[in-house]
């Protein structure tokens, strides 16, 4: 990696002062990408701003929804009994990223802030309709992906925390990429009382999706029948060596109908 | 303690060390005042190099020195040798471009280096290399095999017509084209066998230290033969005689074929230490070995059977592409002829056989010898090739296999290919298999799966393969720049405790255990006073290295006949310190005894005899007890066996699942049976790695799209089923041990037993033949190709 100044910021507005000025510096969450990527010299940031002391881990349970601190552990998201028992599909996929040395190291927030369009959890957070918190303001998880690798954060916002509505019921079906092992297609399904939400991670070219149509099928009828007759068209899906855009439409349906069956 | 000798499993003394993390790898070691080599590499495919601009990273801080082709082209460095010559059909020798240590004029592949810069730290290493500024002009590319022989094809190397390294046959084309004219089916087959990339655990590291008092050079490098690597560097390259150049790989994190090879960072950091007077270490990166490291395999071959009406095979006739990559591997030349199309008649009668092997120049890293090297091709195409008779024809494929096996009366066996099989007993090697798997229970099983929405299928191998290779003047006749035996040293001290020192290197086989254990089987010594030394030109004799599975079957009957110098030796010192004849002293559990009586000396009483001559017979025979022998083969050695795969394809994404395998190898005698069953698994694993999961991928342009763990899909633990491995052993007949090699086995064996699964598996979609690796997404496209005709029918 190239040299960088280092910081480890005890609050909050200290971080975000150090990263609001210097449009270089760049945040340290788990390090889980951001590591790999300084090793193999692909980024040169000026400073990195490690955020492991801004007491944004944990994870508290209030009424009808799950707040995570963005700096909580992939592992630690997975082991927990609440999470566990609310949102069994969010522990679940928390429990496949990586490895589990990656697991003990990334964070959610992290993850969400680097929204790669084939990491798991903005899956989660879009089919569950979850709110981001930052050290300014809100963002709707409907708002807040804008495309691989981007987001609605701004110069120097750091995510806070992550609130998820606990939905009636959840699942995450990962089909991997025998390589990587990130998802070809993820998808994680969530219903609600006013309905169901699904998103699917690792197929778009945008990056994370709702199924709108499959939505509506299991809103109606939660079974995987529901969306047998469904299908998916491959003009917006990635194509690469592992998988055709044809290969990613027709898994959409398959472990869309996995995770159903998961959930029901 | 119990039995240490032959035929125990002892556990592998150097495992202690590994597990404990204290192994001594050569990235390991570091040397006083070292400075640290990093290489600038091309990024391009194919390109003429206008001018090479060092004056920033020279004087980039912590910068040393940098080189760049230019300079050692002013010294007459040599390029890196090739250790085998192939002539092709009409005669001339194969095409031999030079392959310089660094590129001078043009780059040939994404991976090739340039430059060199040296430094007092890595890291103003690698900033100073990005400063170097190469100015490229770019050429057009040949990526594949088939690009490459295409009409007017770009040549990889200037006058190399075709991009045709050599243009080789083996047989007599005429008869076996009469042979197809009279017979009852003609079974064809395309193939490819798929380009892999090696990925030892531990990387490839090499560090060059110059000793400014004497002159002396020492290697330490990450290789499986360093007295290979003393000849080639040495006499080749860098024109340092053996008195001056030590080379040491001491532990070694796996090969696999890849550390055979003498490399460019080898050379490159000898030389500069001597330039810039001070240790030079390179540690390659794991990106950097995806583009450094030799691949493997990379066939194209045609292959057809002429066969009878009731299956008796007739004839075989084949041709093959090699792919060379840029320029030429060490050992490349070999791989795709003499440990391929000799291998061609299998463990089959086939009484006539033609094969045409075109060698071919592209844009790629260099190919050579990987696990198996040559005959998981062969066996790939052979056992591929006789399911599809069987397909074709509908002759049962076991029926198939029997009708046509070598069988075990018939040893030895010449086949038409060059090679004389010494043993074997496929028939029972089948059967066992058939057992050990449930065979017959098998349609239950796929009836059952079928009841679980799965497709199931069952796939066999039967397999034969070279190893321990071989008499020197065989493969000197046959282009091989080298000898192929092996040498070892026993070193009995005056305790009588022993130390062996070996030719062959250990990277991951055991044999720190498994050498010892014929000691203790021959000389009687106990295993925890015997140790074993390799991998250092300064205290071995000599050595060909560890490869093509020949450490026990070459190395260890080196052991056995210095051992029994030793035996020898002692046997004149007993006598003379019993009063004995010679001919009355008979040696045995450590003991020489005269013969009918109850005299006795212990090997210890005669190790310090020897070393403390004060009653020996000094104007007969020198003091001291320590034997050297070089063994040269007699012959290849013939591992065989029948591996079985049994998989399931979920039809709803095309994924495989190994569900079980079971493998039955005829080995040769079995030192330790936990050793062959770990060797056997492994390669298995590797097996299967290639048949489901690995593939080099590149470009039309020549950029490696499976450049790294991202992209290129080792093959992981939980890929892996439970195995059932056994040996059904026949003993090779042509050398001390009768032990044949297990090294390779399960790499050559498994990857069409499990093709021939998925293809079994798939057999109402009308498949017959799919090429490896037999992914997900290749096995959902062929489904769903077939699903709407098997919808009409």
């Amino acid at each position: 990696m190239y040299d960088f100044a280092y910081q480890k910021p005890s609050s909050l507005a200290d971080a975000v002062k150090v990263l609001s000025g210097d449009p270089d510096a760049k945040a340290l969450a788990g390090g889980q990408t951001f590591i790999p990527v300084l090793k193999q010299r692909l980024n040169k940031p000026s400073t990195v701003v490690d955020l492991s002391k801004l007491g944004l881990s944990g994870i508290t349970v209030s009424g009808d929804k799950v707040t995570i601190g963005a700096m909580t552990r992939h592992a630690d998201i997975a082991a927990n009994a609440d999470i566990k028992a609310k949102i069994p599909g969010l522990a679940h996929q928390a429990s496949l990223i990586g490895d589990e040395a990656v697991r003990h190291r990334g964070t959610m927030g992290g993850s969400l802030a680097n929204n790669d369009p084939a990491a798991c959890y903005p899956s989660a957070l879009l089919a569950l309709g979850g709110t981001i918190k930052t050290d300014r303001r809100s963002i709707a998880a409907d708002d807040f992906f804008q495309g691989m690798f981007t987001t609605a954060l701004e110069q120097g916002e750091i995510i806070t925390s992550i609130e998820l509505p606990i939905p009636e019921k959840s699942a995450y079906e990962k089909f991997r990429n025998p390589a990587s092992r990130y998802a070809i297609v993820g998808v994680f399904v969530a219903k609600f009382a006013s309905g169901v939400r699904l998103a699917i991670t690792g197929a778009g070219q945008g990056g994370v999706f709702r199924h709108t149509e499959m939505e509506k099928a299991l809103s109606a009828n939660f079974s995987p029948d529901a969306i047998n007759g469904i299908v998916t068209s491959p003009d917006d899906l990635n194509s690469d060596i592992h998988a055709s855009a044809e290969y990613r439409a027709h898994l959409i349906g398959v472990v869309s109908k996995r995770a159903v069956v998961k959930a029901a | 303690m119990g039995f240490e000798g032959i035929g125990a499993s002892v556990r592998r003394k150097e495992d202690v060390r590994f597990l404990s993390g204290k192994g001594n790898y050569t990235d390991d070691i570091n040397r006083p005042g070292q400075l640290y080599a990093v290489i600038r590499r091309s990024d391009r495919p194919h390109a003429t190099i206008n001018g090479v601009d060092i004056a920033a990273a020279s004087a980039a801080p912590g910068v040393v020195r940098v080189f760049v082709g230019a300079d050692l082209a002013a010294e007459a460095i040599g390029g890196l040798p090739c250790g085998w010559q192939i002539h092709s059909k009409d005669g001339s020798p194969m095409a031999e471009p030079p392959h310089p240590v660094l590129a001078v004029g043009k780059v040939r592949h994404v991976g090739d280096p340039v430059a060199v810069v040296i430094a007092e730290s890595k890291q103003a290493a690698k900033n100073a290399a990005e400063l170097i500024d190469i100015d490229y002009t770019d050429l057009p590319a040949v990526a594949n095999l088939t690009s490459a022989v295409a009409a007017g094809a770009v040549e990889v190397h200037d006058g190399v017509a075709g991009n045709l390294c050599y243009d080789w046959v083996i047989g007599d084309k005429a008869v076996v084209d009469g042979v197809f004219a009279g017979a009852a089916h003609v079974v064809k087959l395309d193939l490819v066998n798929n380009r892999l990339i090696p990925n030892a655990m531990e990387p490839r590291v090499a560090i060059g230290d110059f000793d400014t008092s004497s002159g002396d050079f020492t290697l330490y490098t990450t290789s499986q033969n360093p007295h290979v690597i003393r000849l080639l560097m040495g006499a080749f390259v860098l024109h340092i005689p053996e008195n001056k150049l030590r080379v040491v790989a001491p532990d070694v994190g796996g090969g696999f074929g890849s550390k055979i090879y003498h490399y460019a960072e080898e050379a490159i950091v000898t030389w500069a230490a001597g330039k810039v007077r001070r240790p030079v270490k390179w540690t390659c990166e794991r990106g950097e070995s995806f583009m450094s490291d030799a691949h493997g395999r990379d066939h194209v071959s045609t292959a057809e059977m002429a066969v009878d009406a009731d299956g008796t095979f007739l004839g075989l006739r084949i041709t093959t592409l090699a792919n060379m990559g840029a320029y030429l591997s060490t050992f490349a030349p070999a791989v795709p002829t003499y440990l391929y199309a000799t291998l061609l008649a299998g463990v089959y009668k086939t009484p006539v056989i033609y094969c045409n092997v075109k060698a071919v120049f592209t844009n790629t890293v260099p190919v050579d010898a990987y696990r198996g090297a040559g005959r998981p091709e062969a066996t790939f195409l052979l056992e591929r090739l006789v399911d599809v008779i069987a397909h074709d024809t509908g002759i049962d494929k076991l029926e198939l296999r029997r009708k046509n096996f070598i069988p075990a009366d018939a040893f030895p066996y010449q086949t038409p290919v060059a090679l004389q099989y010494d043993s074997g007993d496929y028939q029972t090697t089948l059967n066992v298999a058939l057992t050990n798997a449930g065979w017959d229970g098998f349609e239950a099983r796929r009836a059952a799966a079928k009841a679980r929405g799965k497709l199931r299928g069952i796939g066999i191998s039967t397999y034969v393969e070279a190893c321990g290779i071989a008499p020197s003047a065989v493969v000197g006749s046959l282009g091989a720049r080298a000898g192929l035996y092996e040498c070892a040293e026993i070193r009995v001290h005056p305790t009588g405790s022993v130390t062996v020192f070996t030719g062959t290197h250990s990277h991951g086989q055991g044999h720190e255990t498994t050498l010892a254990q014929l000691v203790v089987s021959q000389l009687g010594v106990p295993f925890d006073q015997i140790e074993v030394v390799h991998g250092d030109t300064s205290k071995i004799p000599f050595g060909m290295g560890t490869y093509g599975s020949r450490s026990l079957a070459v190395g260890g009957s080196a052991m056995v006949k210095a051992m029994d110098k030793v035996i020898a030796k002692g046997k004149k010192i007993a006598a003379h310190l019993m009063e004995a004849a010679v001919e009355d002293i008979e040696f045995k559990d450590n003991t020489f005894t005269v013969a009918g009586t109850d005299k006795s000396k212990t090997l210890t009483d005669i190790s310090l005899a020897a070393y403390v001559p004060h009653n020996y017979p000094i104007e007969e025979l020198e003091p001291g007890l320590d034997e050297t022998a070089f063994y040269d083969p007699k012959n290849f050695t013939f591992p065989g066996g029948c591996h079985i795969a049994e998989i399931e394809i979920d039809p709803d994404t095309g994924v495989v699942e190994m569900v079980n395998f079971t493998a039955v190898d005829d080995v040769g005698r079995v030192v330790n049976p936990m050793i062959v069953e770990g060797q056997v698994q492994g390669g298995v694993a590797q097996g299967i790695g290639q048949a489901l999961l690995e593939s080099a991928i590149y470009d039309p342009s020549g950029q490696l799209l499976s450049g790294s763990f991202m992209d290129y899909t080792m093959p992981r633990a939980n890929d892996i089923p439970s195995m059932s491995v056994a040996t059904e052993n026949t003993m090779c007949t042509h050398n001390p041990l009768g032990s044949k090699g297990c090294g390779e086995v399960g790499a050559i064996g498994s990857p069409p037993a499990v093709i021939n699964a998925v293809v079994d598996a798939l057999k109402d979609y009308g498949v017959r033949h799919l090429d490896m690796p037999a992914t997900g997404a290749k096995l959902w496209s062929i489904i769903q190709a077939a699903t709407p005709r098997m919808a009409a029918e």
